[in-house]
């Protein structure tokens, strides 16, 4: 099990704040100091650039840039760390996505997919591409329980609340995309099923996951989960931010258009023609962001240090316990967003408490230095779906103790005394 | 210490001029995406003056609050009279701290004031 005062220690932020109670890790995480002495080591030791340089700082720090792609290709479970692009986030990964293959494969009249609970960077870049290429943008639906009502089952079902996936999917379907964890409702979507439901009916569509909330908090296999790309950002599990990841097939890849045109991304320039770089190299543009992608290997060498079966164990007893003592403490007064079943979501819970609003909520907690998220969490169609304009959001990662929650629930308990109506 | 001083919840849970306006001369509707408030603001003017003001929607404490004060402060002055007020002189008659996050939800009604006196 986890010890979340022993993890505490990793963490220098803790030395510099002691008091702070940081409940907003699916906006980002913390990172442990390995993580900050990794990039420490690069620009103190071999701060040279990468791909280039004929002299030994360029060359360890090629050596250390190439390795980090073996330590995510083995963390990802990939065919080769060919298919590990390094990218500035998850966000970008989708963008280089919609504005590769979807300019290639979605023509006027076909079709994206998606659903109403993912976060904008996994929506705004497909409705835009749909958009500009004419196509259909569908968007499927939650129920009342805050899951996706689809029948994955593969025999017809007489529940009229299951939506059959042909009536979603057809041959028409270019991209399915979609997220494994959401960050506002922590709904755990079952990927793997939806993916290969919809690909028995279309095994031509490409199957994109948005993992960004999942990554932290569970061992991800890309050849289990059977999609064709999967997106993360390094800062949400304990890495650098600017640095994001996107696995591709390799046979994917290989026949898809660059990115961005610049340095590091050639095979060959002349007056007349440009000829590309194979892939990994033809989507990294750019110097990269060097020191941040050494260091993810130490966030994931941590991670799988305490190990995910742990994390996971760790985040469900924090999210169990959390929403018990927010229901007990407030009853009706409060509304919790997401499935009602502890087991069937991540480790944060989204609320909204009668009568305060997110951003009061948000300031009060503050003045007792505990940090949560307030706003619409870059969901605003999902909102909009819930019928409200904002919620409150609690997220937990492996530093948090049950006190934590604790302290919230004062905190809260104070926001309602504050803003209980004087007769 | 604490933003929420009696004065603000006090505006915020009995606002001031929370009405519409018979007659309005001007309307607006504005939104602050980032936590989703939503301001109507209607006035009525008259010889040049603002005779009636009022303001509708939903917001946090703050948003509520610095558009009731403000719908308050600025009944029966001129254009000129309004357009002299600079955002200093808003966020004064809130008289708080605010960080600049929640500086946008203070200062949403005084944005639909100014889209108003404009049209």
């Amino acid at each position: 099990m986890i010890d979340p005062k022993q993890i505490k220690k990793d963490f220098p932020i803790f030395k510099n704040h002691p008091s702070l109670t940081y409940l907003d890790s699916a906006a980002t995480s913390l990172k442990p100091k390995s993580v900050i002495r990794k990039i420490t080591e690069y620009y103190e030791q071999y701060s040279a650039n990468i791909h280039r340089g004929i002299y030994h700082l360029s060359e360890k720090a090629s050596e250390e840039y190439e390795d980090a792609r073996k330590v995510v290709a083995l963390f990802l479970h990939a065919s080769s760390a060919n298919e590990i692009i390094f990218t500035r986030n998850a966000t970008e990964g989708i963008n280089l996505l919609a504005s590769t293959i979807g300019v290639t494969n979605v023509s006027e009249g076909e079709e994206i997919v998606t659903t109403v609970m993912e976060h904008h960077a996994n929506f705004v870049p497909w409705q835009q591409r749909a958009f500009d290429a004419g196509a259909d943008f569908k968007v499927i639906d939650i129920d009342k329980n805050s899951v996706l009502p689809l029948n994955l089952s593969g025999h017809h079902s007489k529940s009229k609340k299951l939506v059959s996936m042909s009536d979603i999917i057809s041959k028409k379907t270019k991209v399915l995309a979609i997220g494994l964890v959401s960050n506002t409702l922590g709904t755990i979507n079952p990927v793997k099923k939806i993916i290969a439901a919809a690909k028995k009916i279309n095994p031509q569509l490409v199957a994109v996951v948005d993992a960004a909330q999942a990554v932290p908090h569970m061992k991800i296999d890309v050849q289990d989960l059977g999609c064709d790309f999967l997106v993360f950002s390094s800062h949400k599990m304990l890495g650098p931010t600017g640095v994001g990841v996107l696995w591709g097939r390799h046979e994917i890849l290989e026949q898809m258009p660059p990115y961005q045109y610049g340095g590091d991304m050639i095979h060959t320039v002349s007056l007349s023609e440009t000829t590309f770089a194979d892939s990994p190299h033809k989507f990294e543009a750019g110097t990269p962001h060097i020191a941040g992608v050494i260091a993810l290997k130490e966030a994931i060498a941590y991670l799988e240090y305490v190990g995910f079966s742990n994390i996971q164990k760790h985040e469900h007893a924090l999210t169990q316990y959390a929403m018990d003592s927010l229901l007990k403490t407030f009853n009706e007064n409060i509304e919790i967003f997401g499935p009602s079943d502890p087991k069937k979501r991540a480790g944060l819970v989204s609320f909204q408490l009668k009568g305060v609003h997110a951003h009061d909520i948000a300031q009060i907690l503050d003045e007792q230095d505990i940090a949560v998220r307030a706003g619409h969490h870059c969901t605003m169609p999902l909102h909009a779906r819930l019928g409200i304009p904002a919620s409150t959001r609690a997220s937990f990662y492996i530093y948090n103790d049950l006190q934590d929650i604790d302290k919230l629930i004062d905190g809260l308990k104070e926001a309602s005394k504050v803003f209980s109506k004087k007769s | 210490m604490s933003i929420y001083a009696d004065l603000i919840l006090d505006h915020y849970q009995y606002p001031r001029n929370n009405k519409t306006i018979n007659g309005a001369t001007a309307k607006v509707d504005l939104e602050n995406p980032l936590c989703g408030d939503k301001l109507h603001m209607e006035i009525l003017e008259k010889d040049g003056k603002i005779e009636e003001i009022g303001f509708t929607g939903e917001g946090c404490a703050i948003s509520i609050a610095s558009a009731s004060m403000l719908t308050e402060h600025v009944k029966g002055k001129s254009k000129k009279e309004l357009l002299a007020i600079r955002t200093e002189d808003v966020l004064g008659l809130l008289n708080i701290e605010l960080t600049p996050n929640r500086m946008k939800c203070a200062l949403l009604s005084w944005e639909a004031l100014l889209k108003l006196v404009k049209i």
